[in-house]
C-alpha cells in the first residue's frame, strides 16, 4: 500500500539493523517516548533484532496509560448519570477504574459512546439538547488541538450541554521527570513524531542541551524507528547531544502554528497527576477560565472523587522504564488484557499489552531463527 | 518475581470485575465470547455433536450418510451495504457454516424478528436478496417464522437461519483434524466485509472503496473435495473475530501451532488503509466470503490451483503452516524475522458487524 509499504520494507529494515549494530561500539539505552512507537517496536520484533547493541526502554507516551485512576473514576461517575451521554475514544472504554470500567457502566445502562473525533461529540450535543454530552479529553499535544477546537466551537455556538473531562498531558515535562529520576538509565530519546507535528521541535533544544541527551524526532513505521535509532546511535558514538528530525515528512521546526495558537487560547498549563508516575508540575493542560462552562469537573463538581492506585501493579516502574512489563509479578497472571490491573495492559499502545500480545511466546529456537533468516535473505 | 506480588486474593486492590451483565464484547468472537459459551451454554447443552464446536454439527443419518446442521443469527447494522444486505448474509453465513463441515447445503429455515415501523419496501429488498442468494446456492427456504416487536426493540429486523446439508462419503474436514506440516490457505482477500460495514455506518468519517465479500462458499469446498479429498483437513469461514480468531480456534482444537508468513499480502490496500486509520488489525475483521483451509502439504499446490481457478478464489494464497511448536498458539513472522503472537482478542474490536 502506497505511503506505508515504503516504510516497512524488510530488506531496508535489515540493512538498518546491521548498520546500527556495526556502529554501536557498546550497548546504548534509549527510550521511545510514544506508545505508537512501542507498538511498532514490539510488533516488529525490533528490540530482539537490536539486542546487544541498543536496549529500548518503553516510555510514558500512551495517553490511556498515564490517565490517573482518579480521572477514570470521575469518568465512570459521569457515565453513570442518567442525564449524561459520555463520549470517549474507544481505548478508554476498557481502562479499569476503582470498581469497574466504562463498558460495564454501559452494560448497566449508562450511555457511553465511542467517537472518533471530539467534534462528533459536539454534534451529538447539538442533536440532543435535553442531554448532557461529556467528552473524555485525553491525550498528549497530538489530540489537544482537536479537543480545543471542540470546546472553542461549543462556546462559539453556545452549546451549553457540551463539556469535556480534561486529562491532557504534555511530553517535555515527562522527559524531564525521567531524566531527573536518580535511577535514570536513558541515554537518548526518540521523541514522538506526531506530538512534534503539532508542536515542532524547538522546545526540546533546552532539554538536549541541559541534560546532554540526544533527542531524535521519530516516526512510527519500522523504518522510521530504525532510522531514528541509527541517528541517535551516531550522536551517542560521536558525543553529540542535539535535536534531530528523522520524521521530516511530517514534522517542521515550528510545527503547526494555528493548532498551537488554538491550544494556547483554550488551555493553560496545570499540574497533572500521571498514573504510575505521580504529580508532575506544569505537565498537563486545563481549560482556561473563559471556557469554564464547558469544564465537566466544575460543571458536575467532581473534585470530591479521588482514588489510589493498586499496589500490586507496577505500571509506574514500567512507565519509568525501570522494569520491562514481563518483569512485573502480576504480568500475564493477575493482570491480562481481559482483566487488566493497570492501564498499560489496556491500550494496544500500552507497553504491557504490547508485550502480552506479541512477546509472551518465547523466542523461537536458534535453529528456527537461522532458517527464517536464511529464507528472508 | 516475589511470590508476594502474586498474592491477589481477598486483599486485591482492584475488586473482581463485574461479570453480571452481558457486554458488547461478549459478541465479539474473542475471549469473552468463548467464555460466555464455555461457562454458560456448553455445560447445559453438552453432547458429542455440539462439543466439537465446529461451524456446524455432524449428525448420523440413514446408512453411512451423515447430515450437517448449523444455525446463525444476523443483527448487522446497517441492514444494507455495498455487496449485499442482511438477507444475503443470513443465507450465505449459515450455508457456509454447513459447507465448512464438508456438506452440500440442502435446505434452509429462517426466523425473522421485525420491528414495528420497518418499511415494507426495505423488507422486500432484503427478501429478494435472500431468495436470490438461496437460488444461486441451489437451496430452498423450507420453513420460516415471523414475529413483530414494538418500535425501538430491534434494529429494523433480525434474522436467524438454520441450514441443513448432506455430507459426501469420506470427506470429513473438522477443526480437530489439522496436522503438523499442513499448509494454511485463505481463499481470498481479508477484511472486506467488516471494513465495508464500518464505512457504511458512516461513523468513521471517510469513505472506503470496498464491498462486502458475502458469497456462498460451497463451490470452493466442492472443488477442494473433488481434487484433494482427504488431504483437506480443516475448513473454516472466518466471520466474526476474523482470520485470527478462526486460526486460534483451530490451533487449540487440533493442538498444533500455526505459523503465519506473509499474511499481510492477503489484506487489500483499502482494507489496510482503513484499518491503519482506525487502529484496527485486519486479521480480526469479519469476512463473509472467504474460507481458511488446512491442507496436507502434498496437496497444497493442487488446492491452491483449484481455488484460483474459481472466481471466488482467484486471490487464494498460502498464509502459513501448522507446526509442532507452541501448540494452541498462532504466531506471525515479522519483516525482521522475529515473531509476534496473534492471540484471540479479549473483547470487542468492532461491535456487531455480522
Amino acid at each position: 500500500m502506497k505511503y506505508l509499504d515504503e516504510y516497512r520494507d524488510p530488506q531496508l529494515a535489515r540493512t538498518l539493523v546491521a548498520r546500527i549494530k556495526e556502529e554501536s561500539s557498546r550497548p546504548w539505552v534509549m527510550m521511545e517516548v510514544c506508545g505508537g512507537q512501542t507498538h511498532t517496536i514490539v510488533r516488529q520484533g525490533i528490540g530482539e533484532a537490536l539486542s546487544g547493541s541498543v536496549e529500548m526502554i518503553h516510555g510514558p507516551g500512551c495517553p490511556v496509560c498515564v490517565t490517573p485512576l482518579e480521572q477514570i473514576d470521575r469518568a465512570l461517575h459521569l457515565a453513570s448519570r442518567p442525564e449524561v451521554i459520555f463520549t470517549s475514544f474507544g481505548d478508554m472504554l476498557r481502562v479499569p477504574g476503582s470498581e469497574c470500567d466504562l463498558q460495564q457502566i454501559r452494560a448497566r445502562g449508562g450511555e457511553v459512546r465511542v467517537v472518533y473525533s471530539p467534534l462528533d461529540a459536539l454534534e451529538l450535543a447539538r442533536n440532543n439538547p435535553d442531554r448532557e454530552v461529556v467528552f473524555f479529553a485525553v491525550g498528549f499535544e497530538t489530540t489537544a488541538p482537536a479537543n480545543a477546537m471542540a470546546v472553542w466551537r461549543a462556546r462559539e455556538l453556545g452549546v451549553e450541554n457540551f463539556s469535556v473531562l480534561v486529562s491532557h498531558v504534555t511530553v517535555p515535562p515527562a522527559m524531564v521527570a525521567i531524566l531527573e529520576s536518580p535511577d535514570n538509565r536513558v541515554q537518548a530519546f526518540l521523541a514522538a513524531g506526531h506530538v512534534c507535528t503539532v508542536m515542532g521541535w524547538t522546545e526540546y533544544l533546552p532539554l538536549a542541551e541541559r541534560y546532554r541527551v540526544p533527542i531524535v524526532v521519530t516516526g512510527f513505521e519500522p523504518l522510521d524507528i530504525l532510522e531514528g535509532i541509527l541517528m541517535a546511535v551516531r550522536q551517542l558514538e560521536s558525543g553529540r547531544y542535539e535535536v534531530e528530525n528523522q520524521y521530516v515528512r511530517s514534522v517542521t521546526r515550528q510545527g503547526n502554528l494555528p493548532a498551537q495558537d488554538l491550544v494556547s487560547r483554550v488551555f493553560h498549563l496545570v499540574d497533572r497527576q500521571w498514573r504510575g508516575i505521580g504529580m508532575i508540575p506544569s505537565s498537563g493542560l486545563g481549560l482556561r477560565e473563559p471556557f469554564a462552562a464547558h469544564d465537566a469537573e466544575r460543571k458536575f463538581a467532581l473534585e470530591g472523587i479521588t482514588a489510589d492506585e493498586p499496589s500490586v501493579c507496577r505500571a509506574g516502574d514500567v512507565l519509568r522504564g525501570r522494569i520491562k512489563p514481563n518483569e512485573c509479578g502480576a504480568f500475564g497472571k493477575a493482570c491480562t488484557p481481559e482483566r487488566p490491573l493497570g492501564a498499560p495492559m489496556v491500550s494496544s499502545e500500552g507497553a504491557c499489552a504490547a508485550y502480552y500480545n506479541f512477546k509472551r511466546f518465547p523466542a523461537p529456537d536458534p535453529r528456527a531463527a537461522d532458517v527464517a533468516a536464511a529464507r528472508a535473505l | 518475581m516475589s511470590g508476594k506480588a502474586l498474592a491477589v486474593g481477598p486483599a486485591c486492590p482492584v475488586p473482581a470485575q463485574d461479570v453480571e451483565r452481558v457486554q458488547l464484547g461478549h459478541g465479539s468472537g474473542g475471549k469473552l465470547s468463548r467464555q460466555l459459551l464455555r461457562d454458560r451454554f456448553l455445560p447445559r447443552f453438552s453432547n458429542p455433536a455440539l462439543d466439537l464446536l465446529g461451524d456446524g454439527a455432524v449428525l448420523p443419518a440413514t446408512g453411512s450418510s451423515r447430515l450437517a446442521m448449523s444455525t446463525d443469527t444476523f443483527v448487522v447494522r446497517p441492514l444494507e451495504f455495498p455487496g449485499g444486505n442482511i438477507g444475503t448474509l443470513a443465507v450465505h453465513g449459515t450455508l457456509n457454516d454447513v459447507a465448512m463441515m464438508g456438506a452440500r447445503p440442502m435446505a434452509l429455515s429462517a426466523g425473522f424478528v421485525l420491528e414495528e415501523g420497518l418499511p415494507l419496501d426495505l423488507l422486500d429488498r432484503i427478501l429478494d436478496a435472500m431468495a436470490e442468494a438461496a437460488r444461486q446456492a441451489g437451496v430452498d427456504l423450507v420453513a420460516g417464522d415471523t414475529k413483530v416487536v414494538e418500535r425501538g426493540k430491534a434494529d429494523g429486523l433480525y434474522i436467524s437461519t438454520t441450514g441443513l446439508g448432506l455430507i459426501a462419503d469420506g470427506f470429513t474436514p473438522s477443526p480437530q483434524a489439522a496436522e503438523v506440516g499442513d499448509v494454511v490457505l485463505v481463499s481470498g482477500p481479508i477484511g472486506c466485509h467488516g471494513v465495508t460495514i464500518l464505512a457504511t455506518r458512516g461513523d468513521i468519517g471517510f469513505e472506503v472503496e470496498t464491498e462486502s465479500d458475502t458469497a456462498s462458499l460451497h463451490p470452493l469446498v466442492e472443488r477442494l473435495r473433488k481434487s484433494c479429498g482427504d488431504a483437506v483437513h480443516v475448513l473454516r469461514d472466518p466471520t466474526r473475530g476474523g482470520v485470527a480468531s478462526a486460526l486460534n480456534e483451530i490451533a487449540e482444537a487440533s493442538d498444533i501451532g500455526v505459523e503465519l508468513d506473509g499474511i499481510e499480502k492477503a489484506v487489500p490496500a483499502p482494507v489496510q488503509g482503513a484499518c491503519e486509520m482506525l487502529g484496527l488489525d485486519p486479521l480480526y475483521v469479519a469476512n463473509e466470503g472467504i474460507l481458511v483451509a488446512f491442507i496436507a502439504a502434498s496437496a497444497a499446490d493442487q488446492a491452491l490451483a483449484v481455488l484460483q481457478g474459481h472466481p471466488l478464489g482467484r486471490e487464494a494464497r498460502i498464509i502459513g503452516r501448522a507446526v509442532d511448536r507452541h501448540p494452541g498458539m498462532v504466531v506471525a513472522r515479522t519483516g525482521l524475522g522475529g515473531t509476534r503472537i496473534v492471540d484471540l482478542l479479549p473483547g470487542a474490536q468492532l461491535p456487531r458487524i455480522c
